[in-house]
């Protein structure tokens, strides 16, 4: 019966391309249509979040007052977190799994191709609410959310401005996106890999999604019940947040960090699985220690379940909550550094070579390490009662998302530009625009350490006399690195839209594995139709 | 793993998606209006009344957008344009959506057991927490369900044994049906599975119509309600968000029930028809833990 059925389709829908115009985006069913339009939103997302970090960081330049006034500082530095966590970082790694993961399994598609396109459209529903509350608030119309991107109680529920009712309803649309589109990637890769493409064969940046999309729908829906709960707070009488009712703000910051952490793995998981797709192809060497690598990022997946309290080390949890959190925490540099170590032995003794991807690549693994290691001093219950809610914070987290996971988006976006273009872009431009990242991102956050251990809080939007030669350079480098990321959007509008660039190979890259590679380049509108077979 | 085809139905561009997306922004931008004008707190970002309608018009957009999206998908499932390898991938994207749903009402869950245990007896000075009962508030007796809040609020709490019991009965015995009713459809016993669908249909509406005479009786009796701390919060966000999935659950099975009556749902294609289950059962379970959780201990 079926095989009747699939000729009837096949007859039916074979032969068809995209369609024209308007309609194949807003009515998009196609995977590479859809991550397209992904990976285009969060670029404008962090283009858009890149633009308030730069009036932060021109009122941070010099110390007193002189451009915005405190309360729309807090709206800035709010929004900027929002829209970079759930704007830039995450659509850029469902863009990135929406266009990859069905031509690396060899896969027709997506498994549920309009559950996708409706997973897409509720992102610019959902932030064209908070953005719409932050070009309010600059008119000088209402406050936009000023809480920061945590949104503690009882800043946000006693205290919180009338927009926050949006920003609560925002969240909700920001969640179904997720959930629906984390539930595609796993369908997708549980149910649609090519015959003989058994897991442990999987590309790791299919490894590392699968277990992402599972730490996005175990904790998407909390973050859903805990804006539920600020909105009943806030309007319906309830006491979760507040004491005198027998609930507790604490209890806020229990359920959101039960949420925030794993959140953040979520952001940085699928950045690992790009650099070990692209780190073996320039070094030349297949993965050392693949089976190692799946099984750390479970482990790291796990732990993350665990060790929320990490955040809430100043609240006064009691002594062997505090430990344990302790020791959970300082656990994870076991699978991480596995990962660190699996990385470096691929590219020892490898025939290196050193185009864009590989130096992002590269800039990843040391940036992110540093990185990491701040989060190991952070992990130190009695270290962090001093460092907490200072610049080091700010320092860690940006090293770990900037120089981390956006570095790995960019690199992943060089990689598989070719592929998805069939043009390779000018190779000068993109090397210069990694140069010039690289330097100024770490203008940017390196001198935050210092300011941070000597006790600059965050989230001010004035600072003591003796941090500001320091806070100087600080907005050098954010400048610096600002203007350098349009350099990359130059590079995109020349290759994209332009098609401007050399003609490239199917192959493109000389070391690279896998199915993708063995597409035509650019990858047809229907790639996989009928299902390749792996040996 | 063999009968793997060689070919994989991706659907044709459809409408609906985008058009729910932006239905739902309707509907949120409305909501978060209408609770601000409604509501009564005093936090207002738009004025006006406004709120109401735009929800109303928003709720009425995603309905229809529902009616179309899913009369496409039936109709393809009718024309058998699913293969085997897409009904799997649809009973894997429900299974992993009702996980997301167990995990929103964990948050709920959570924060009850963090309250219960430890809120609560922090409060009364339990642990390291002798000043924080000295300074806050010092006459507070640790107790739950929690009658009398910190801040002297005092109300009463709903006993297990009258209502709650009766409904548990319900859901449970719905539950029974309704695999009797599942069963039915797989040997082809259309008029058994009618039977028993209906059955299970009668005793999910009526646990939602018990579930309102509850709600009732809290507010008029007990003064129990939203407001009156977090015994009462706890309680109706968990209760409520319960009822709400309840009756998304008994909709759907009323879908079923008249898909089943047009001769819809064959033993061999019937996905539609286990989703509804699935999500029934878990419905189910979660009133489990909620009787024993909320209600009896």
């Amino acid at each position: 019966m079926s095989e009747h059925a699939l000729d009837h389709h096949h007859d039916d829908h074979a032969h068809h391309g995209p369609a024209k115009g308007i309609k194949r985006w807003l009515f998009a069913t196609n995977h590479k249509d859809i991550g397209a339009m992904y990976l285009w939103f969060s670029f404008i997302m962090f283009l858009t979040g890149g633009a308030l970090a730069m009036l932060i960081r021109a009122e941070l330049m010099y110390p007193g007052l002189q451009l915005v006034d405190p309360n729309f500082f807090n709206q800035l530095t709010t929004t900027h977190g929002l829209i970079m966590v759930f704007g830039a970082v995450m659509p850029a790694f469902v863009g990135l799994a929406n266009y990859m993961i069905p031509l690396m399994l060899g896969a027709p598609d997506m498994a549920l191709p309009r559950l996708n396109n409706w997973s897409f459209w509720l992102l610019p529903a959902a932030f064209s609410m908070l953005i719409i509350a932050i070009i309010k608030s600059f008119l000088g119309i209402a406050d936009a959310p000023n809480f920061g991107w945590t949104f503690y109680a009882p800043l946000s529920t006693k205290f919180g401005p009338a927009s926050t009712d949006f920003f609560i309803f925002s969240v909700h649309m920001m969640g179904i996106s997720s959930i629906m589109g984390a539930v595609n990637v796993i369908v997708t890769i549980f149910n649609l890999r090519a015959p003989g493409m058994t897991l442990m064969k999987m590309p790791l940046f299919v490894w590392t999604w699968l277990i992402t999309a599972f730490l996005l729908i175990a904790v998407m829906p909390v973050l859903a019940g805990v804006v539920t709960m600020m909105l009943t707070d806030r309007h319906f009488g309830t006491s979760f947040f507040d004491a005198a009712g027998g609930g507790d703000p604490v209890l806020f910051q229990h359920v959101f960090w039960f949420f925030g952490h794993p959140e953040v793995y979520i952001m940085i998981l699928p950045a690992f699985g790009i650099v070990s797709a692209i780190i073996p192809t320039f070094a030349r060497k297949p993965l050392f220690g693949y089976a190692s690598m799946v099984y750390a990022t479970a482990s790291i997946a796990f732990l993350s379940f665990v060790v929320w309290a990490h955040h809430m080390f100043t609240v006064g949890l009691p002594l062997a909550g505090n430990l344990f959190y302790m020791y959970m925490t300082m656990l994870i540099a076991v699978p991480t550094g596995v990962k660190v170590f699996n990385w470096v032995a691929t590219m020892w003794r490898g025939a290196m070579t050193f185009e864009v991807p590989m130096l992002f690549s590269i800039a990843f693994v040391i940036l992110f390490t540093i990185g990491g290691f701040s989060g190991l001093m952070l992990a130190i219950t009695p270290v962090d009662q001093q460092y907490h809610d200072t610049y080091f914070v700010v320092a860690h987290f940006h090293y770990v998302l900037v120089s981390g996971a956006i570095f790995s988006i960019i690199a992943g976006v060089y990689y598989w530009l070719p592929k998805w273009t069939g043009r390779m872009y000018n190779e000068f431009w993109a090397k210069f625009h990694f140069w010039n990242s690289l330097l100024s991102v770490n203008l940017l956050f390196f001198p935050m350490h210092f300011v941070g251990l000597a006790g600059m809080p965050r989230r001010y939007s004035d600072y003591a006399l003796q941090f500001a030669d320091f806070n100087w350079w600080i907005s050098i480098g954010g400048f610096w690195f600002g203007v350098s990321q349009l350099i990359l959007l130059g590079i995109l509008i020349q290759v994209c839209f332009r098609k401007k660039g050399a003609p490239v190979s199917d192959q493109v890259w000389e070391g690279a594995e896998g199915l993708e590679w063995t597409l035509p380049s650019p990858a047809p509108y229907h790639t996989f139709s009928t299902p390749p077979i792996v040996k | 793993m063999a009968t793997k085809p060689t070919q994989y139905y991706v659907p044709d561009a459809s409408p609906w998606p985008v058009i729910t997306a932006a239905a739902l922004f309707i509907l949120f931008y409305g909501a978060a209006s209408f609770i601000q004008q409604e509501s009564g707190s005093g936090i207002v970002q738009n004025e006006g009344t406004y709120g109401k309608p735009m929800f109303m018009i928003g709720v009425l957009a995603v309905l229809a957008m529902m009616f179309f999206w899913f009369r496409d998908t039936i109709k393809e499932s009718l024309a058998h344009k699913n293969s085997n390898q897409m009904d799997v991938s649809y009973r894997m994207g429900m299974l992993w959506f009702i996980f997301s749903e167990v995990m929103f009402f964990g948050a709920f869950f959570g924060a009850l057991f963090y309250v219960r245990l430890l809120v609560i007896p922090w409060l009364g000075g339990a642990g390291e927490e002798a000043m924080t009962h000295e300074l806050l508030w010092p006459s507070f007796q640790p107790m739950w369900p929690l009658e009398i809040t910190p801040s002297g609020e005092t109300t009463q709490a709903m006993p297990a044994w009258g209502l709650p019991l009766i409904n548990t009965i319900l859901l449970v015995t719905s539950s029974v049906t309704l695999t009797i009713a599942h069963h039915a459809l797989i040997n082809n016993e259309r008029g058994k599975l009618k039977l028993n669908l209906f059955l299970t249909l009668v005793l999910g509406f009526s646990f939602l119509a018990l579930q309102i005479e509850e709600y009732i009786h809290a507010y008029r009796d007990l003064g129990l309600t939203l407001g009156s701390g977090i015994y009462g919060s706890t309680f109706f966000m968990l209760t409520g968000f319960h009822g709400m999935h309840v009756t998304i659950g008994a909709i759907m099975l009323t879908v079923m029930f008249f898909r089943i009556l047009k001769g819809h749902l064959t033993p061999s294609n019937h996905f539609a028809f286990e989703a509804a289950a699935w999500y029934w059962h878990f419905v189910d379970v979660v009133w489990i833990f909620l009787f024993i959780c909320v209600y009896w201990l």
